[in-house]
């Protein structure tokens, strides 16, 4: 007989993180905006929308890693590289167009993650500590590729800088992006053979070998979309910011994982979903963007977001409560 | 009557969407072993993890030796002396027998305050002669096969000494020698005058060890009473509410063309030289003591390990799979033994899970565009095993291990196979399903598949067989034709009284 009580519909419905998160995301907009009711003008949404736009992107590909029970700490490395790389192409040749400096970006993240990919499939190191090396060896290669020296805006073409700030329909060009990347993979999460197996992979990868899931596979899939996306991300960054350093995006990889765990994207693998990761890098952005309203300067920025992250994981936690505990349960007898 | 220990009274359980326990009731008294019983989902185990403290009712009162008690956790349990050996074991497979057993309550040196390995490992050690295991308690938890590991929870329970013990379904990975021992031991507690309460959807052994009985259906009390002035039927009528014919579905082999050729496959350490065919529209039975390699064997067809030496043929082509991918292109399915860890994801939908093994037929491009298909094929395969559950949009971790047992069934029925390998399908599922299954196997085999059947119950592999594979500690000791096969001939094969090289046909 289903419980049909009020409470239960409550408990029921915040038991979803989707909806705990945008319940969440309610209540901290309304005192925000009672001091500062600009935060919630068109003007400041969008630019909390574009500010989050290149997380959401980077935020999707460490999803899928993490889904599979992996990590990926080079995120920030890879769009470094990927970011110097499509600044110094366009600083040799101002002519070449923005979208192929977006695909070249893709493309150089591509192999890179593909090396992230088959070291941990097939080299069956772990994907921490895989990251953890190329997390330096990237950044390494980023101050190769560039002598050390920054690529600055005026060594850019008007084009490149303007691109992700053009508008269409009123919506900016690097929204449009977002939005594409977070619609295709949605799609690819719920409906794609590949994606059904990295919820397998990640959830039971014993279980995934008797229905034949190619797990190697799967596991440099999942670097792969991480590392094009980087690369995406990369390319959109540099033009964003209109510069490209060698330092760029460091830690970037803490913000990508705080959106994933905000999402309820279960660290241990095999439980999450888009949505959740999506309304995850919102939250980061909405509280990121309020600091200044609230009077805490940006340096607390870093403190906020590594306590967010720990409430997160308590949050997660607690919902996984009922199943630690029968789990420890069976162990102690 | 005597004074119960244990007293259960109005304790309901609300999950999202379903009621698993419903004002139920429930008195235990010492040196009485309580059967619990009822249909797959029907709320024993729910009951099982209230009174350990792993769930919390949602209303209801429960008294110990008169003491009204509420646990918060196991620990609380065991300290007042309630332990249980769960349904689905779950161990530390990195952790040593011993450590195993001792986690939670280690043994310290009283003068020195240090952990005390010695004595743990002798006291480990009593503990295994006493139940006469053949396990070394350094061994580790991961090298032990699924019965092995169950002997070991079981060891772990009687090592905390508890006035009342609960065993849910302990038999269900055990074959007959090892249930003898496990009984032995229940009546050696019941003579201390301890309680057990003890779960089980075989009746052979709840007419054998259990003095009383309740019975649920659908998370309610149905009833209760003396298990000597009680019968099979009256039992099965309390708990499906209709009475079901339990006899074996006659089978008449249209034994067609070879399918399968087995010859001298062997692999290191789990068996050697096992040599078999196999036909159309066959049941072939595999049956051997736990540990005898069975589940190996199969494995190896499949493409799950592989085998160190020997030869398969596949409808006269040679055959010898990588990985699971190419058995099941070329129409194997195998229904694994251990539905949590490779029957499930349990994290998954029973959706995701009945469908992951044909995604490959409801993609297009790689795509499943079309939901309805999916659901449609989910739906039909599920119906067909009878599952219960709140729906099929729910984790396969909410479900009863009967009711996991038949999705991973289901999971497997629908990918059409020609062979299709079943290891102890009907492990933990109550006598109505358990009789649908034996149905649609004589169905599958009667439409011509082959079909290989491992079971650790002697009148299951009799019953259902055309001929027997008999297999002891990794040798093939017999293969015997079902019509000559007796339950005396198959247990002498089994253990291996009998000469080994005289047998193999
Ligand atoms: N954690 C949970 N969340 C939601 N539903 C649950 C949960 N645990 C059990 N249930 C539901 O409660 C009901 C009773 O389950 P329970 O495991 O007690 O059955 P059972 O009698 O032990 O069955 P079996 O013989 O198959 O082991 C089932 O319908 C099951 O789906
Ligand atoms: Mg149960």
């Amino acid at each position: 007989m289903p419980d049909l009580s009020f409470s239960s519909f409550v408990k029921k419905a915040l038991a979803r993180r989707e909806a705990a998160l945008t319940l969440l995301l309610v209540v901290i907009l309304v005192p925000i905006t009672i001091r500062s009711p600009q935060f919630l003008s068109a003007k400041n949404i969008s630019t909390i929308l574009n500010d989050m736009a290149i997380l959401s992107i980077v935020a999707i590909g460490e999803f899928y890693v993490i889904l599979s029970n992996g990590i990926d700490l080079s995120v920030g490395s890879i769009i470094a590289f990927t970011g110097m790389a499509t600044g110094m192409i366009n600083q040799a040749n101002p002519t070449v167009s923005p979208i192929l400096l977006m695909f070249a970006g893709m493309g150089i993240g591509m192999v890179m993650g593909l090396f992230n990919g088959v070291l941990v499939a097939y080299g069956k190191i772990p994907p921490i500590i895989t990251t953890l090396g190329t997390v330096n060896i990237y950044r390494g290669l980023t101050f190769l590729l560039s002598g050390g020296t920054w690529v600055t805006a005026h060594e850019m073409s008007e084009s490149y800088i303007a691109f992700p700030r053009n508008t269409f329909l009123g919506v900016s060009n690097l929204l449009w992006i977002a939005l594409l990347v977070i619609a295709v993979f949605y799609y690819f999460s719920r409906y794609s053979r590949t994606g059904r197996e990295v919820y397998a992979i990640g959830g039971n990868p014993t279980a995934a070998k008797f229905v034949g899931v190619n797990e190697n596979r799967v596991r440099v899939v999942v670097f792969l979309i991480s590392g094009t996306l980087c690369g995406l991300a990369g390319a959109l960054w540099t033009a964003r910011y209109a510069s490209a350093v060698n330092e760029m995006a460091t830690g970037f990889e803490m913000q990508a994982v705080a959106a994933c765990v905000l999402g309820g994207v279960n660290f241990a693998g095999g439980s999450g979903g888009i949505i959740g990761v999506v309304l995850g890098t919102l939250f980061l952005g909405v509280v990121t963007n309020a600091l200044p309203v609230i009077y805490l300067s940006v340096f607390w920025q870093t403190f906020v977001q590594g306590l967010i992250i720990l409430i997160a994981l308590t949050l997660n936690t607690m919902s996984d409560q009922r199943k630690t505990k029968k789990l420890l349960a069976q162990r102690r007898g | 009557m005597q004074q119960a220990l244990l007293e259960v009274q109005n304790v309901t359980k609300v999950f999202p969407g379903i009621r698993a326990l419903d004002d139920v009731h429930l008195s235990l008294r010492r040196g009485e072993v309580h059967a619990l019983i009822g249909e797959n989902g029907a709320g024993k185990s729910t009951l099982v993890k209230i009174l350990t403290g792993v769930y919390i009712p949602t209303s209801g009162k429960m008294t110990l030796d008169g003491k009204e008690i509420s646990f918060k956790n196991a620990i609380d349990a065991q300290q007042a002396g309630i332990v249980a050996i769960h349904q689905e074991a779950s161990m530390f497979p990195e952790l040593s027998v011993t450590e195993n057993i001792f986690m939670g309550h280690h043994l310290r040196n009283p003068k020195t305050k240090k952990l005390d390995w010695k004595t743990m490992n002798e006291k480990t050690q009593g503990l295994l002669q006493r139940m006469q295991l053949d396990i070394n308690p350094d061994s580790f938890v991961k090298n032990l096969s699924v019965a092995q590991r169950h002997m070991v929870e079981i060891v772990k329970a009687l090592s905390l000494d508890a006035d009342l013990v609960i065993m849910d379904e302990p038999t269900s990975a055990l074959t007959g020698r090892e249930v003898e021992d496990l009984f032995r031991i229940v009546r050696s507690l019941k003579e201390e005058g301890k309680a057990i309460l003890f779960i089980s959807h075989k009746f052979d052994e709840i007419f054998d060890i259990c003095d009383y009985y309740t019975v649920f259906r659908d998370g309610q009390y149905i009833g209760e009473g003396k298990v000597a002035e009680s019968n099979e039927d009256t039992l099965i009528n309390m708990m499906i509410g209709r009475s079901i014919d339990q006899m074996y579905p006659h089978h008449e082999p249209k034994i067609g063309k070879k399918v399968l050729e087995v010859k001298h496959l062997s692999q290191l350490g789990a068996f050697k030289d096992i040599s078999f065919d196999l036909h159309e529209g066959e049941i072939l039975g595999l049956f051997g003591l736990v540990g005898a390699g069975r589940s190996e064997v199969v494995r190896t067809i499949f493409g799950i390990d592989k085998a160190s030496e020997g030869t398969m043929h596949l409808l006269g082509k040679p055959f010898m799979p990588r990985g699971a991918i190419d058995s099941m292109r070329k129409g194997i399915a195998l229904v694994p033994e251990d539905r949590q860890r490779q029957g499930l994801v349990l994290k998954m939908s029973l959706t995701h899970n009945i469908s992951l093994p044909v995604l490959t037929n409801l993609c297009w491009k790689g795509m499943v565009t079309n939901k309805k298909t999916e659901m449609q094929y989910v739906q039909e395969h599920g119906d067909q095993m009878e599952i219960k559950s709140a729906g099929y949009h729910v984790e396969a971790e909410t479900l009863s291990g009967g009711n996991q047992q038949k999705v991973v069934l289901a999971k497997w029925i629908g990918t059409n196979p020609k062979i299709l390998i079943l290891d102890e399908p009907t492990k933990g599922i109550d006598v109505a399903t358990k009789a649908a299954v034996h149905e649609f196997v004589c169905d599958m085999a009667d439409k011509g598949v082959a079909v290989i059947l491992i079971s650790s119950e002697l009148p299951e592999i009799l019953g259902m067989s055309d001929r027997i594979v008999v297999m002891h500690e990794g040798y093939q000791t017999a293969i015997l034709d079902a019509e000559e096969a007796t339950a005396e001939s198959v247990m002498r094969y089994a253990i291996a009284t009998v000469q080994m090289e005289a047998s193999n046909a």
